[in-house]
């Protein structure tokens, strides 16, 4: 199939039962659509059923109902196709701790034999960054380090669809930009990138679409400018007069700020315009719950 | 084009094999504990069995049997529990490599690790304990088979058996009785004849005791043979038992394999 999705769900569901709580739905009925070489992120708290739902998309657990196609072909009915299908998909769990008395060169060199069409596994330890570690044991790695063999591991299948379980958790801020331009990098190479997190400025910076999960379901789909109404949200205009901050919502900031600057006579004493962030659009959405 | 998966496998032995090495605790603990056991059996026990036989030639029969079981089976139904905690299974899963693989890796692992520990107990033995080695072509060419098929056997018995364990931390308690159990039974610490009747019974449904069996024949005189339970070193039947098991422990391995505990 040509123009199959990537990622193609309808009322998927899955619900545990424990002897404290009985019978919970972990995931209510969710329907997603990731194109091909779309970055599609997935937002929402703890326990809100991200990483369950990313885990049947993988292949990792069973469903209880609902239609899932991942490259076209249902991850828990792979039969004797499990191996072709893994051969397409790469997956970044979340944390890992095995492997400590390999290196990191030893160790996705390793990986890559598993796949028929390996990325180079010096070029793929260079660009998450890892050169001068490469011939470190990995139990001397730092976290942030480790995170960036995970990744390193996930992507030297060279996938056609990257699956990243909040990848950058424990990065310092250079190396998560870092890792954003390679994921960008990725994503120009035409891989889909379905990714979860934790961090609304990495949404924001990464997702063509991103995706709200509350307690099992969806509130909306949408791109981080467009989420919650946050284009046509009131801008935030605050400045100082007598001595106090003031500060007004507004529709039309620009016109507002016209006003001001001629009550003023010209400049506004610390003026600023603020649109709503990501952050407090994604605080709003998940505190209506 | 896709990787072999006896290729992957035998890749993966390679590279289970680095990661034991460097582990150093457990590379002297493999090597070294049966030659202490050896050093302590050989002190306490001086006598003869039978003419020419010394208790150290036939306890080295069942060190090296009992080596098969440890580093095989008990190793593996205690490492793999672990590996599932660690999450090393969990990301195999991820990629496309077959559960064929990683069973032929840890295969590669048990039968290097059998041989130098096989190696350093001959060594040890012929050194201190004036052990008599295999004489004759034959007899080293059965130990051959016996190791390596001990070996398979083995290791498939433990990744069978690693299913039960809940996780890394309860395994040993789980794995270690059993094995200390069929020890006793089987005729590593004690000469085998002289056990109770039930005892031998229900040793002889497992393979260690009839490995022990099998290395007896290659470490005793022809002659010792008549002292054996069945009057013989019923070789063919030493074949057929461990095979059996290792079939039987490939379909449980198979159907039962858990990459990870959900």
């Amino acid at each position: 199939m040509v123009n199959e999705s990537a990622i193609f769900v309808r009322g998927l569901k899955k619900s545990y039962t424990s002897k404290a709580n009985g019978s919970k739905d972990a995931v209510a009925g969710i329907d997603l659509d990731v194109s091909r070489g779309e970055i599609f992120a997935i937002l929402g708290p703890n326990g809100a059923g991200k990483t369950t739902t990313v885990e049947i998309l993988e292949g990792y657990r069973n469903r209880d109902g609902g239609e899932v196609k991942v490259l076209g072909q249902d991850p828990a009915k792979l039969g004797t196709d499990s191996w072709a299908w893994r051969n397409r998909i790469g997956i970044v769990l979340q944390s890992t701790n095995d492997s400590q008395d390999l290196s990191v060169a030893e160790t996705v060199h390793h990986f890559a034999n598993y796949y028929s069409n390996p990325r180079d596994p010096e070029a793929v330890i260079h660009e998450v960054g890892l050169t001068d570690k490469a011939m470190a044991r990995i139990q001397t790695l730092s976290g942030g380090q480790r995170r960036r063999l995970d990744v390193a591991l996930g992507i030297i299948g060279n996938p056609e669809i990257l699956f990243l379980d909040e990848p950058t958790t424990g990065f310092d801020p250079e190396a998560r930009r870092a890792f954003w331009d390679l994921i960008h990098k990725l994503r120009d190479e035409g891989t889909t990138i379905l990714l979860t997190t934790h961090y609304l400025d990495e949404a924001e910076a990464l997702a063509d679409r991103v995706a709200v999960i509350v307690d099992g379901k969806i509130l909306e789909v949408s791109t981080p400018e467009n989420l919650g109404g946050r284009n046509t949200a009131k801008a935030r205009i605050s400045w100082l007069e007598n001595g106090l901050k003031q500060e007004i919502e507004s529709d039309s900031p620009a016109a507002e700020v016209v006003k001001l600057s001629s009550r003023f006579g010209g400049e506004v004493p610390e003026l600023t315009v603020i649109r709503p962030s990501l952050e407090d659009i994604y605080l709003k959405m998940i505190g209506q719950v | 084009m896709k990787p072999s998966i006896i290729k992957v496998g035998f890749l993966r032995g390679g590279l289970e094999i680095k990661q034991f090495m460097r582990q150093r605790e457990s590379v002297v603990f493999t090597l070294l504990f049966p030659v202490m056991l050896l050093f302590i059996f050989g002190s306490v026990f001086k006598g003869d069995l039978a003419p020419g036989v010394t208790f150290s030639q036939y306890f080295v029969a069942g060190m090296i049997a009992s080596g098969l079981v440890n580093t095989g089976f008990q190793q593996l139904a205690i490492m793999i529990p672990i590996e599932r905690d660690f999450g090393t299974l969990k990301r195999l899963r991820g990629t496309p490599v077959s559960p064929i693989s990683y069973f032929i890796g840890k295969a590669v692992l048990v039968f290097v690790a059998m041989v130098v520990q096989v190696g350093a107990l001959m060594g040890f033995g012929a050194a201190l304990f004036g052990l008599d080695l295999p004489n004759t072509t034959e007899r080293w060419l059965r130990f051959a088979w016996l190791i390596l098929l001990g070996s398979i056997c083995s290791t498939i018995l433990g990744i069978a058996f690693s299913a039960i364990p809940k996780n890394g931390r309860g395994a040993s308690a789980v794995v270690s009785p059993i094995v200390i159990i069929l020890q006793f039974f089987s005729g590593v610490f004690f000469v085998f004849s002289t056990l109770p009747q039930w005892m031998q019974q229900f040793a002889a449904l497992f393979p260690l005791k009839w490995l022990t069996q099998g290395m007896r024949s290659v470490f005793l005189p022809e002659s010792f043979a008549t002292q054996e339970v069945a009057k013989s070193w019923e070789i063919p039947q030493i074949a057929i038992v461990l095979l059996i098991w290792t079939v039987v422990g490939t379909i449980l391995a198979l159907k039962t394999f858990k990459w990870s505990d959900k």
